[in-house]
Order: structure tokens, then sequence, then C-alpha cells
């Protein structure tokens, strides 16, 4: 402390941090993208293991064999529902009955706030079943969820199937201390997340639905199926759930052993598990599948119908069937006897999962990095962030003690009000115009949808894309600052403060991101910082407002669809991923008013408004 | 049943032995019955029921105890064990009195698991055994198995072996009919050597609505975070026409500190007031919140009471050793007199089975109900009881010993400052100076 309370010690501490500045940003920039990068390296990345004591052991034995019985149960699914057009809700009833649940259904609709052209719904209306098996000699108050969402077409009738053979197999068990919901949504996600409303008794987002006549208490834990073949090559396994929340490592754990145990072969984001992590190979393979959960982390949306439970604090997992080229493939009993051991393993849990980490990174299956060995990569870019308001901070004091010395020691106090008061007016209005114009961006192109289509020739959907698109460049357009009350004094001090002010907001909001949902912070981090960090309006001008351009938050959203398609080995072409784009930014809009996605209002009423202050710093005049 | 004995005993000894050693007392009989009644959801409930006066002997051979299998008695859904004892009149003036003993076992058999599949039942299947003899001491021994229609046909449900007498009776206002089958009767037993009784559905009742208590509820909490939250109980009258009065009553634990200004009762989509509410808030460690009213249930509704709460923080030492499994709320407790369909004739204690004084009736119109809702769980904002909590405890007193420092430093402007010269004269001076209004030297 006393280092920085002698003033003389201070001053050379001051003009280090100032003198030294450049090379600690980049040094601090560089060291940050390194620390992410060695994540996937071993001292950094640990093998997973199982923490919770009460599923410690695989010691279970499946028994379940009911695989033909699920096939005939797909087949009969698929076609009563190829005959309805839609979820053949009698025939769920019936079957679910004579399987020995005990069975409810659910009506819900919803008028979205726009057609959404990916899933090609606008109004929609649809039925969930569901079917309780009532755990003997308990009261129904705790509970596990096995789901199986179900689109508009044709796909997931073997999960049906085998949900349904499932539920046929566990109701003859006497085992069960926790009751087992087994759960049929239609419309997938939307029946999901109207289900999980009614179950908690909210409204978070304007759902219509009925009341929900059977309950089972608190629900411990859920799995969603996806399967749409008779046999399987893979199990995928999806944990991105809604605004980047992650379940319980124990439940992928268990998964994880489970598919071990059974043989089964298992892959994460679409990625077999590199078995070498001593060469380089092992290591670059598992950063492809680091890059790829980052990348699907950041986007906020639910990758699954399990991700929608998560809110509820429910830890749940979504397991998709792959049918590949792969010469060995497994059949319905295999799935069925790996998910039938992690029923019955979650049946023991005497406690909601707890024990093991709910902030991590899975560069492998078996692989993961903790939040303790993955912040310091945020840490160090916004760092950065730091550093340069130190300096403008300097800065502007020196300015200021630079102003006040030739006026001389009688009155210090004159000059100092005014000069202050000019330096904070003149920041009033470039803050106020680009928080309006980042309200304009959240709320217009919903709001406005029905005048855009009458004025121009496009639909609904586009027509809101296009909105979006118009007032974010318009934001570019717009004048900030008002001149007049700028001080010629110190020309500078106007934009210095602008921008200390900007760099300060910027990183308070990525460091909340960050706290939440590292992947998203850390994204944003990586491209914003050095534009940020570099917008100044001298200098090579055109070159900063290209960088800025091209590190704003929608630059960054198509940057990451390529990245993310390159990643998958399937790259995109330029049209393409314009097309994918437009889609992205509809289906961002649609999640946040559907499931509650924070993203989009995020990125528009926070880190665009940012960032045209930088916009607005480079163009001062 | 073994458990039973010495309890029975010591409340005996405790109660004294007055009139129970009568010079020639009566031999009282054993009556044993057993009553199988099929549920709504499909499984089967036995109730046996052994009493009697205190001088008979308890230990039995043969009889209805011959269905009392640990293995597959604890193989049910449910199951409940009593022990009733009370002093009984010995003639009309009641002037001698003797003790009556009571046991009863009440099991639910899963008939879908028992049945594969199907809601058939035997007594070999649920039981594993079946009837052979009478038990020699008993002067009653009686199977009791309701076969009420309730689609007023009878080619619904068959019972093998057809029975020779059948009971009817009101319980809990509606109807029912039993078939009896009287092991003292010589005939049931020596024509087959046993007797196995069986039920079959001809027509599966698969389309046929369950009938429904005219009462039942349903509680839930709702909401997500562990914040607020609130308790909804759900009250269905189904009753076609009339409304009857319900009391709810409920204990909360302190530690969801209910706001009661937000109860809320709602049936049919209008607010329903209480005519009665009797509320003593809770003392935070010391007594749970009381919530007591008084509803009335319009016929054929459903009402909804609903009320809000805040988590609070426990104190660390306050948590339960598996604090992340949840805290229980207790059930509410639902008290009614429920209307009868049918009216009830006062029964003769002595004459009518035993099963009956399970089901108390207070006058013909009317049955009192008391129902239990489920049990809730509700999650508390919990710490990490792990190392983490450890590091953040740690990390929160080293912060909290370097903030102030540093706030001083942040907030604090530093001045050198002139090593102060001169003496007392200077001082004066300055004094002097300040008076004038001249600047000091």
């Amino acid at each position: 402390m006393g280092l920085l309370s002698d003033p003389v010690r201070r001053r050379a501490l001051a003009r280090l941090v100032l003198r030294l500045n450049a090379p600690l940003c980049v040094l601090s920039y560089v060291a940050g993208i390194a620390w992410f990068l060695a994540l996937v390296f071993p001292p950094l990345t640990q093998r997973t293991y199982m923490s919770e004591n009460a599923m410690g052991s695989t010691m279970v034995e499946e028994q379940f064999a009911g695989g033909d019985r699920a096939r005939a149960f797909a087949r009969d699914f698929a076609a009563h529902r190829k005959k309805s057009g839609a979820l053949p809700v009698a025939w769920l009833e019936r079957t679910m009955r004579s399987v020995g649940l005990e069975v409810y259904t659910q009506s819900f609709s919803r008028k979205l706030p726009f057609p959404d052209e990916t899933h090609e719904r606008y109004m929609v209306s649809g039925t969930n079943v569901y079917g309780i098996l009532r755990a003997p000699r308990a009261a129904s108050t705790e509970s596990l969820v096995l789901t199986v969402p179900c689109g508009s077409d044709s796909t997931n009738s073997q999960a049906v199937g085998l949900l349904l053979a499932l539920a046929a197999h566990f109701r003859g068990q006497i085992y069960w201390a926790k009751d087992i919901i087994f759960l049929v949504t239609e419309h997938d996600l939307l029946g999901t997340e109207a289900w999980l409303e009614a179950y908690h008794d909210v409204n978070v987002t304007g759902m219509q639905s009925s009341p929900l006549q059977g309950r089972a208490g608190a629900i411990q834990a859920a799995v969603a199926l996806e399967l749409s073949s008779d046999v399987v090559t893979s199990l995928d396994v999806a944990v991105e759930g809604l605004n980047g929340q992650l379940p319980n490592l124990d439940l992928l754990n268990l998964f994880q052993t489970f598919c071990q145990k059974g043989g089964l072969l298992c892959t994460l984001q679409g990625k077999l598990q590199p078995q070498d992590w001593t060469s380089l190979d092992g290591p670059l393979q598992g950063l492809q599948t680091l890059l790829l959960m980052v990348l699907r982390q950041a986007s906020g949306r639910p990758h699954g119908s399990h991700g929608l439970f998560l809110r509820y604090r429910v830890e749940a997992l979504t397991l998709r069937g792959i049918n590949s080229f792969r010469q060995y493939k497994y059949d319905l009993v295999a799935v069925g006897k790996a998910l039938e051991g992690m029923f019955r393993k979650l049946n023991h849990l005497l406690e909601r999962l707890h024990q093991s980490f709910f902030l991590y990174l899975l560069p492998a299956l078996s692989r993961f990095v903790s939040i303790g060995l993955y912040m310091p990569a945020a840490g160090f870019l916004l760092l950065v962030l730091g550093l340069k308001a130190l300096e403008l901070w300097m800065q502007l004091h020196e300015a200021e003690v630079g102003l006040e010395e030739p006026g001389g020691a009688p009155g210090p106090s004159v000059p100092l009000p005014p000069s202050q008061g000019v330096g904070l007016a003149s920041l009033v209005a470039p803050l106020l115009i680009s928080q309006a114009m980042g309200l304009a961006l959240y709320v217009l192109p919903v709001l406005g949808q029905h005048v855009a289509t009458q004025y121009f020739p496009v639909a609904e959907a586009e027509a809101v894309v296009l909105t979006l698109l118009a007032i974010y460049a318009a934001g570019l357009a717009l004048p900030h600052n008002t001149h007049r009350v700028v001080s010629t004094q110190a020309p500078d001090r106007g934009w210095m403060a602008l921008k200390l002010v900007a760099l300060i907001y910027l990183a308070l909001q990525l460091g909340c991101i960050a706290l939440t949902n590292f992947s998203l912070g850390f994204l944003l981090a990586t491209t914003m910082v050095p534009a940020a960090a570099l917008a100044k309006p001298h200098g090579p001008r055109t070159l900063y407002a290209a960088l800025l351009v091209l590190t704003s938050p929608a630059a960054t959203l198509l940057g990451s669809l390529f990245l993310w398609r390159e990643l998958q080995e399937a790259p995109l072409s330029l049209a393409e991923g314009w097309q994918l784009f437009l889609a992205a930014l509809a289906q961002g809009v649609l999640e946040h008013h559907t499931y509650g996605a924070l993203l989009f209002p995020l990125l528009s009423l926070g880190l665009y408004p940012c960032w045209l202050l930088f916009w607005n710093v480079l163009f001062w005049k | 049943m073994a458990a039973a004995m010495p309890l029975a005993l010591l409340v005996l000894l405790l109660l004294g032995r007055k009139g129970w050693c009568l010079a020639e007392p009566p031999r009282d009989s054993l009556r044993e019955e057993l009553v199988i009644t099929p549920l709504p959801s499909g499984d089967v409930a036995a109730t046996f029921q052994f009493r009697t006066r205190w001088d008979s002997e308890l230990q039995r051979e043969g009889g209805l105890s011959v269905l009392l299998k640990a293995d597959r008695l604890f193989h049910t859904s449910y199951h409940s064990q009593a022990v009733h004892i009370r002093p009984v009149c010995r003639n009309a003036r009641c002037t001698s009195i003797s003790w009556e003993l009571r046991q009863t076992l009440s099991v639910v058999f899963d008939a879908f698991i028992t049945g594969q599949g199907k809601k058939d039942w035997s007594l070999f299947r649920m039981f594993s055994r079946t009837l052979t003899e009478p038990c020699p001491l008993a002067s009653e021994s009686r199977v009791y198995v309701d076969i009420t229609n309730y689609n007023q046909d009878n080619e619904t449900l068959e019972v093998n072996p057809p029975p020779t007498t059948t009971y009817q009776d009101v319980i809990l206002g509606t109807r029912k009919i039993y078939a009896i089958y009287d092991l003292l009767d010589t005939a049931m037993i020596n024509n087959s050597r046993n007797l196995n009784i069986q039920l079959k559905w001809k027509r599966p009742p698969e389309n046929e609505a369950p009938p429904v208590p005219f009462l039942h509820a349903q509680r839930y909490v709702s909401g997500y975070g562990l914040q607020k939250g609130e308790l909804s109980t759900l009250l269905y009258n189904t009753h076609p026409y009339r409304a009857f009065p319900v009391l709810l009553l409920d204990t909360v634990p302190w530690y969801l500190r209910l706001y009661v200004h937000t109860l809320t009762i709602t049936s049919k989509g209008k607010e329903n007031k209480p005519s009665y509410i009797h509320y003593q808030p809770a003392q935070d460690r010391l007594q749970p919140h009381l919530l007591e009213m008084l509803i009335q249930l319009p016929a054929n509704s459903v009402t909804k009471v609903s009320i809000q709460f805040e988590r609070a923080l426990l104190k660390w030492t306050e948590y339960t050793p598996d604090p992340n499994h949840g805290f229980y709320v207790s059930p509410s407790v639902l008290s009614a007199l429920v209307p009868s369909v049918v009216a009830a004739k006062p029964v003769d204690w002595e004459e009518s089975p035993l099963f009956n004084s399970l089901f108390p009736v207070s006058d013909g119109s009317n049955y009192f109900v008391r129902l239990y809702t489920e049990p809730l769980l509700v999650n508390l904002p919990t710490p990490d009881f792990s190392m983490p909590y450890n590091v953040i405890c740690l990390t929160c007193t080293v912060v909290a010993v370097c903030y102030g420092s540093f706030y001083n430093l942040l907030t604090r402007t530093f001045h050198i400052e002139e090593p102060r010269t001169g003496g007392l004269a200077k001082r004066l001076a300055n004094l002097i100076r300040r008076a004038r209004g001249v600047p000091p030297l």
C-alpha cells in the first residue's frame, strides 16, 4: 500500500503504465488468447470423475429387453401420426394407459411474434401427453423425467417407441423411489416450454395452456431423447441449454459411464473423443470440440429440449441417436439399457445433483476444464480494457493538471468546474442517443413488422430481419454529439472522456457476461476488445473503422457462423452464409420471445449501444 | 402383528385392570374379516381386521392370518398397520367394561404388476396362499369382496366361486355391494379343500372413467429460482349439485416466509372469500405458520388456494445433513362433511361388519372425510458446503480486509504538506491577518 500512497512512487508507477501501455495491452491480449488455447492441454484439462456418492458405481443389472416392443410401438406411432397429421394423442393416451401409467394431457397454444420460417409455424397449438409412473410406498415428492420432443416432421418415432417400451419395463419393477414422468411433447421445444411452465405454474413467455392435472413433486433430473432410426451407430450428447446454462457435470459423467459399460459409441458435438492426449493430435481435436462447444454455448439457444429444464434447476441433457455409415450398429436394446441404467442410478439420488461442476468447458466427453482454470483467459482480455481506461484516466488527469499549472496557484478552483462540466455534458448526448438506438433495435423490428409489410413487398419474418439490419446500420450514420458545447481549450478531452466511459461500460458488461456465460463473454471479448482499445479520432481512421465494423456484434455473429460450419467440416459459401445469418437473426429474436433467451436483448440493449460509443469516438470532431 | 402385542399389553397395564377380571366373564369372540376392494386406479386394496375382547386367545393358527406373508405384503404399493384398544360396555347399563383390541392391516396391491397388465385378481395371485380353514377360535371369519357395479349391469365382472350371500351398505356416501364368504360355512371350504376367490373382468373397464371421489385435493410449489415461490392447493369438488364447506389447515415451516396479503382463493374464476380465517404467524426457530380457513367449495368446481412465500436464509448450522435434498413442507389437512348420494342408515356396531367402523358416519346425509395432501419438497438457498465454500469465506475475508485500504487510496488525494515553520508569533500574526481579511503569511 505504501507504494501507492507515496506520491512520488505513485507518479513513477503511473508513468510506467502510461509508457508501457501499448506493450502491456498487447501482452495481455495475447496471454488471454494463449491461455484459452492452452485449455485443451492436459495440465489444464482434467479427467472427469463422478462426485456424487449415490451414483458412484455402475453396479446395476440392466434387464431391458423390449427392443421388438419398442420397434412395434414406433411403427404404430409413426402410422398413427401419418394418418392424423399431428401427434396421435388418443393413441398415446391409450398406449400409455395400457402399459400401466397414469396418463394426462395438456393442450397449449401460442401465437409467435412473427412467422417462424425455419420451422414453418406461426399460430401454434398442440397437445402434450404425459404418463406418470408412481413409485410404490412413496409420497410423490420427487420425480425424474424422460421426454421426447416431437416436431412437425415425422422424426423421433423410434424415440417414442423406446419411451413406451421403457415405461412398460419400468412399470414392472418395484425398486423405484421417485416417480417417473414420461413426457411426449408436440411442436418440440414449444411443447416442452408449455409443459414446464404449466408444471411450475408460471407464465414466462405468454404461452396459453391448460393447467396440469397430475404432478409428481420436484423434478430431480430429466433426459431428453431423440432417435429417428431403428439402429444407431453412436449417441451424441448435448449439454448446452438456454442462455448457456449447463447441467451438473455428474449427469454427463453418468451418461458416459453407462456408454462405456454398454460399449456404446458416444460423441460430443458430433466428435469422437481423442484417445491420445500426450501428442499434439489429441489436444488439437479437443480444441475443435471445445470451440464448437464455445460457439454453441455462446449462442444461448437451447440445443435440445433439455435446455429448457435448466431454468427450473432440473439437471437435464439430450441424447441423440446418430445413424451414420459406420459399420457397427447398436439396436434400441443397447440404448434402452443405457437409459435404464441412468434412471436406476438417478433413482438412487438422495439429494439434487450438486456435488460436481456447474460451470465447465468440455474438450472431450471424458475431459473437462473447470471454471477456475478458464476464467483467467477472459480476465486477461478484460485487463486490456482496464489498462486502456487507466491510461485515459491518467491522461485526462494530467491534462487537467497541465491546464491548471499555467494559471498558477492563486485560483485552482476557478477553471476546474467549467471544464469538468463540459466533459460530462458532452457525454450525455452520445450516451442517450446510442442507448435509444439500442432500444429501437430491440423494440421496433417486431413492433413495426406490420407497417413494414404494408409498404414493402416482404413477408413478416423478412421485414423483421431487414428492419433489424436497417436500424443497426442507421445507428452508424446518426450524428451522435452536439459540437457546440465541446470546449475549445482541450479538444481531446471530449473523446477521451467518452472513450473512458465506453471502455468501463464494455468491461463491466463483458465481465458480467463472462461470469454467467463464459463462452459468450470470451467470444465477444476476443472480437471487441482490440478495436475498442484502438478506437481514436486520429491516425488511420479508415483502418480503425474497418476493424470496428468487422468486430461489431453482428459481424461477430456472421463470423461465428462461418467458424461453426468450418469446424463441423461443412464449410459455407458466402451466399449460404448470408442466408444462414438472416435466419439466425430471425431465430435469435424468436427465441427471445418464445423461450426467454437473453442473447438478443443483451446485444441490442447492452453491447450494440456500447459499440456505437466507440464508433462515435472514432468519428469525433 | 408381533410388535403390536407388547404395545397392547402396555396400554392395558397403564389403564389398570378394572373390570377385566370378572368372576365369569362371558367368553368374547374373536372376529376376523378381510375386505377386498378394487380401487379406481385399478389397484386392489385388502384390509384385514381382527377384533377380540381382551380375554380371548391371540395366537391364531389358520384362518385369515395364513394370508399374512411378509414377502407378498411388502411388495405392495402401500400398507398401514394399526392397533386400537378401547373399553367396551358389557351390558346395556354399562356396569362392567372389557377391553376391545382391534388390529388392522391395510394393503394396496399393485394389480398391474401382480396381474400381468390385467385388472383381474385372485387370492392366490395376491398373497400366494389360499384359505384352507377357518380360525378355530373365531366366532366369525369372513371375506368381503366389493362387487359394486358402476355400470348398473351385471355383465362386467364375475367372482368365483359365486357368493352365497351379499351385503349392501352405504360407504362414504355411495351404495356398495359386497359378496360375503363365510369361512365358518362348512360348504365353503370343504368342497375344494381350499378357497381361492377370483375376480374377472368380463369387459375390461378401459373406457370407463374411474369414479372420482367428491372431494380430492392436490398441492404443489410453483415458481422457480431460490428467492420466491408459491404454495398452491387445488381443492376439487366433483359433486354435481351440492356445495359444501371444507376446513383447510396448513402448517408451514418458519423458513418459508409467507406473504399473507398474497393469499388468493379462486373458484370458477371468481374470488372465493373464506368465511373464517385463523392465522398465527411464525416465529423464527420457534413455531411454524398456522393458517386455518373455512372455505365453501361450489358444486362441480376446482378451488385454488395460493399463497406466496420467500425462502429464508438459514444459519449454516441449521441446515440438515442433506440440504440439497430440500426441506419438507407438511401436507395440508382437509376436513369436510361431504354430502352423500345415498342416505346411510344408522348402523348397529355389534351386528354390522367390522370394516364399517373405518368409515364414521355423522348423520344420514353427510359423511366425514379428512384428507391429507401430498407433502412438498422445497429447496432453500444452500451454500456449497465443501471446499469452495471455505475458499469463498476466505476470499471474502481477504477482500473485506483489503477493501478499506483500497477505498482509502482511491478516494483520497495526496498533497505534500510543507513542514510547519514559525512558532507562536507567526500563528498570532496569521490570526490578526485573518481578522483583517488579508491573506495569511
